[in-house]
């Protein structure tokens, strides 16, 4: 057991924000910060529930006396700190960064926030070139054999030269390799999460890893396998976390690609798992009187938005007798 | 955790490889025999070796800083990483699968795919570009048209050689280099420079077997040592001493640094040091009194000293030269380092492309335990320390010290956020002290001259002597120790200026992290303090020469490309900015801009900008550097030949 001590000893640190005194306790992040003096910092690969991995670079912030910007998300906030939200540097990485993850990753599903920082920070994606399709990758593998994407194989090191005219993309196939859930790595903005989802801060399952360097770095089982020959035990934590809609339920999936997806017309239902004992929390996200996707509230002590493969997937036998009828 | 590692049985020569490396498997639980229905391994339970202290912290963590070795045994024996392989150093080492993969694809010397007994890295990068222009390969050989592994050398090239571009292999000096890297029973790595194209033919023509033998290594380039070796301190022993004689280099006044830190006690030695104001000579100048103090003062134990020697910076090669030809001084003064701040085992964390000094690095240790200067009571002093030689296995990102921390842990090579710095929580999370071989070198000069001495050499800032590497157009390329502050002139100077007295063009300092500097800069004193003053860093000593006859647009693509191949990805401004900023350049070279010239510098800045600011580390941090520092002095432009001002 680990033993804090009681809020009320807590030390409080004063600093400020955008040149607004503020006090948290000792230990918060300069994100606590700002989230408490109610100043919007983005976020991509930050959650609540994970270890900060602090990659995705859109929370920086400037702080008196660093070289560099620091990653609001994960830096702690120390006595006297002064820091900038909003200067040009910061602005301009954000902006950057935006531009960048725009400029390679479909970021279409990827959330109101997402869309809303682009035009917010003036983000232009484009002032990159045409984004290059999947068949134009460079990763190509030269024996002429393709086994799945070209990025799965991509080798660590060594690239042919770009020809400049067009820019490079994660774009890709979507992998579908089991009933439950698809893999659309095109949307893929390599924020970690699922990763560590899958393993220690949740599932210790360890199915799914980072693999590749540089711009080929992909999420990834051993050598790419497909997910029934991996140690994937479909718990669909990784789902729950992904910001992107690169991890998604087979329903949704198809549902998107019938153009049947409707969130106007869903409703979310919070229940309990009937399962087993533990009392994991689900919300159904119930379309047209089918349970479409199953997900679980991050902020429920329990389980903290994690769930197994029955409470994730095991909603057809509830379809089934209410389909009985469809 | 539930290991499930579902690859077939590996072979009998995979499991040799492997064994090799991590001893016999005690019980099937831990790697022998299992009913192939099983997929699903439980913790044995049984005591193995190193382990036993259970499955609480997860009994992988405890012998997973063996993956990288075992995962070299299997390249080194079978040519590639098999999934059956890999399969077994799972299951021996209780690691997933999925993370081991992805630690062994983050390495360019590790492949996936049969290929043939012979792979030939060949040095494309920039100082050999500059001295002896694009390497040419055997035309028909697979693998160089593209640089792409996946399928190089597939089963139709089986016995044949494949040759594929590398970035420095860190002979600059030859002006031109391949790395060997040979499977199968005589499996092992070979460096060959200058190569020229008679050696290709002779290597072709030959075979594997007859080439390697018919090949003579590379010679000794420290010309000072012919015309002036009384001004040589840190080299003062190269081409002296025989590297493969602990008598030869104790004669040399070799372990007289060690007795006098015996005597002096850790607290007497980080004064010296700091009384010498040594600055650290990896790349950042942090004062290195101050690194020992923090690691010897911190109460949480065990301590860890880490010899970085990852040498990878384009146009570095100083670390090599010191370790090929003095390798006793390096075990010396990590064991130096080790007493002084509490750590009782240290790592030399070599660059997995230098063979020769592994080799002797590897026998230096074993003399100097066998004599009592390494292992228990080291010297009768009273105190233990040893160390063990890791190898890189090609990853310029795993000389950053903390991915340094992760590769040897057996994780993937990426930086980690800094704070914890490593003086807190650095190897296995605990405190580490790290330093540059040269760094080291120098504290066994101060050590065996007194602080004093040592720092009256150089300029009030920085002190001593510094190594710097000449290479490129230069007339006599090679390893040069000058006092801090020489100006740039002189030590071109020494090296004879540019080769065929032709025009200069621009000086690259610090290699492909620095930038570069041009004629009128010549009065410049190489010291940390006028280097920052005129705008650039001595980082690891590189000087590579371009003369007028160099295409520069050539160069910074060269540049460009080894950042992006060498990031490992991690962080978003660096993962896609190198990629941008490499297709950029690409577009300037072809004049297919997107909107005017201008549109694509501000773009180029821009890029510059959220890299320098918003990425985790140094590579990202220093990755627009040589390239901005080209276009301030017109180095890019659609037109870019022509001298620079
Ligand atoms: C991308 C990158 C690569 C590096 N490679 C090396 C290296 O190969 N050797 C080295 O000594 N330091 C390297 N460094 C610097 C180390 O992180 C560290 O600062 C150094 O080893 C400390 O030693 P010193 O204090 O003796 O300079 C690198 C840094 C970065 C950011
Ligand atoms: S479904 Fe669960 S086990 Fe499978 S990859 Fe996702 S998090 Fe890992
Ligand atoms: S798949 Fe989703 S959760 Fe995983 S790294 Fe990519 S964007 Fe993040
Ligand atoms: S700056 Fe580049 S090398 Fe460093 S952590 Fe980020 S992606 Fe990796
Ligand atoms: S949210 Fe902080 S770095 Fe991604
Ligand atoms: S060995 Fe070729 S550039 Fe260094």
């Amino acid at each position: 057991m680990t033993l804090t001590a009681p809020v009320s000893l807590r030390r409080q640190v004063p600093l400020t924000i955008d040149g607004q005194p503020v006090t948290v306790f000792e230990g918060a992040t300069i994100l606590d910060a700002c989230s408490q003096q109610g100043v919007e910092v983005p976020t991509l690969c930050f959650l609540e529930t994970l270890t900060p991995v602090n990659v995705c670079r859109i929370c920086v912030v400037e702080v008196t006396g660093s070289r560099v910007l620091v990653p609001a998300c994960s830096r702690k906030v120390e006595p006297g700190m002064e820091v900038q939200t909003a200067s040009e540097r910061v602005r301009t990485s954000r902006r950057m960064v935006l531009e960048l993850l725009g400029s390679s990753v479909d970021l279409s599903l990827a959330g109101d926030d997402v869309q809303r920082w682009i035009s917010e920070y003036g983000a232009r994606p484009e002032r990159h070139g045409r984004q290059a399709t999947g068949d134009e990758g460079d990763a190509g593998s030269v024996d002429g054999v393709v086994r799945g994407s070209t990025r799965d194989t991509a080798h660590a090191g060594h690239h042919a030269a770009p020809s400049g005219d067009a820019a490079l993309t994660v774009a890709q196939p979507v992998k579908r390799d089991n009933p439950q859930y698809v893999r659309d790595y095109s949307r893929c903005i390599l924020c970690y999460k699922c990763v560590e989802a899958c393993g220690v801060d949740a599932q210790n399952t360890f199915a799914i890893a980072v693999a590749g360097r540089g711009f080929d770095a992909r999420i990834s089982t051993e050598f790419a396998i497909d997910l029934p020959d991996s140690a994937c035990v479909y718990c669909g934590n990784c789902i729950g976390v992904c910001p992107t809609g690169a991890l998604m339920f087979v329903s949704e999936h198809d549902m998107r690609a019938r153009g049947e997806w409707d969130e106007s017309r869903q409703s979310v239902t919070r229940t309990v798992c009937p399962y087993c004992g533990v009392g994991c929390n689900l919300e159904l996200h119930v379309q047209d009187n089918r349970i479409v996707k199953v997900m679980s509230p991050l902020d429920h002590d329990v389980t903290r938005g994690n769930l197994c493969v029955k409470g994730r997937f095991g909603f057809e036998f509830a379809q089934a007798r209410d389909g009985g009828a469809s | 955790m539930d290991l499930r590692v579902t690859a077939a049985p590996a072979t009998q020569e995979e499991r040799a490889a492997v064994d090799s490396v991590l001893g016999l498997p005690t019980s099937g639980w831990s790697g022998g025999e299992r009913s192939p229905f099983d997929g699903r391994v439980a913790f044995s339970g049984v005591p193995d070796g190193a382990r036993g202290n259970g499955r609480h912290k997860g009994a992988a963590e405890t012998r997973r800083d063996l993956l990288l070795p075992a995962l070299h045994a299997l390249q080194e024996r079978i040519g590639h990483i098999s999934p059956e392989g890999l399969g077994y150093v799972c299951r021996r080492l209780e690691v997933p699968p999925a993370e081991a993969y992805g630690v062994a694809s983050a390495y360019a010397l590790f492949s996936f795919d049969a290929g043939p007994e012979l792979v030939v890295h060949v040095c494309d990068d920039i100082a050999c570009l500059a001295a002896s222009g694009r390497p040419e390969p055997p035309a028909a050989s697979p693998g160089v048209a593209n640089g792409h592994s996946p399928g190089v050398g597939g089963p139709a090239s089986v016995g044949a050689i494949a040759w594929r571009p590398s970035p420095c292999l860190g002979h600059c000096e030859h002006g031109s280099a391949v790395l060997a890297q040979r499977s199968g029973e005589e499996g092992g790595r070979t460096t060959l420079a200058p190569f020229t194209s008679a050696d290709y033919q002779k290597l072709t023509d030959l075979g594997p077997s007859l080439g390697l033998a018919a090949m003579a290594g590379p010679d000794v380039r420290v010309p000072q040592a012919a015309t002036d070796r009384a001004s040589l301190r840190l080299l003062r022993r190269v081409g002296v001493v025989d590297p493969e004689s602990l008598d030869s280099y104790r004669a040399a006044g070799g372990y007289e640094a060690l007795r006098r830190a015996i005597a002096l006690g850790p607290a007497g030695v980080i004064e010296e040091l700091k009384q010498a104001k040594l600055l650290g000579r990896g790349g950042a100048a942090f004062p290195t009194g101050l690194k020992w103090e923090a690691v010897a003062r911190n109460p949480v134990r065990p301590h860890y000293f880490v010899a970085n020697a990852d040498e990878s910076e384009p146009g570095t090669f100083k670390d090599r030269v010191l370790l090929d030809h003095d390798p006793y001084a390096l075990v010396e003064a990590l064991t130096i380092a080790g007493l002084t701040t509490g750590a009782e085992r240290g790592y030399v964390y070599l660059r997995g492309e230098y063979p020769l000094a592994e080799s002797r690095l590897l026998h230096a240790a074993e003399e100097a335990r066998r004599k009592g200067l390494l292992g228990e009571d080291v010297m009768a002093s009273g105190l233990n320390f040893d160390l063990e030689v890791r190898r890189g296995a090609g990853a310029y990102i795993a000389g950053e010290e903390t991915a340094l921390f992760n590769s040897i842990e057996g994780r993937r090579p990426e930086p980690r956020n800094k704070p914890p710095y490593p003086a807190d929580r650095g190897l296995f999370q605990k405190p580490t002290g790290v330093n540059n071989v040269e760094t080291l070198f120098c504290v066994l000069e101060i050590l065996s001259r007194g602080s004093l001495e040592f720092a009256a050499c150089g300029t009030e800032g920085s002190t001593g002597t510094r190594l710097f590497c000449l290479s490129g157009c230069v007339t006599s390329p090679g390893l040069y120790e000058v006092p801090l502050g020489t100006t740039l002139r002189t030590l071109l100077d020494l090296a004879g200026g540019v080769r065929g007295d032709r025009p200069m063009r621009a000086v690259l300092l610090g290699g492909a992290a620095g930038s570069f500097v041009g004629p009128s800069d010549l009065d410049m004193p190489l010291s940390f303090e006028g280097a920052r003053e005129a705008g650039t860093t001595l980082g690891s000593g590189v000087v590579v020469v371009f003369d007028d006859t160099v295409d520069m647009a050539d160069i910074l693509r060269r540049i460009a490309q080894f950042f992006r191949d060498e990031s490992c990805g991690q962080c978003v401004p660096c993962r896609v900015g190198t990629v941008r900023q490499e297709e950029l350049l690409a577009r300037i070279a072809s004049g297919t801009l997107i909107g005017s010239e201008g549109d694509e510098l501000a773009l180029l800045a821009d890029l510059g900008v959220v890299m320098r600011d918003a990425s985790i580390c140094g590579l990202g941090q220093t990755a627009s550097s040589a390239i901005e520092s080209a276009v301030r002095r017109g180095l890019v432009s659609t037109e870019t030949r022509g001298p620079v001002s």
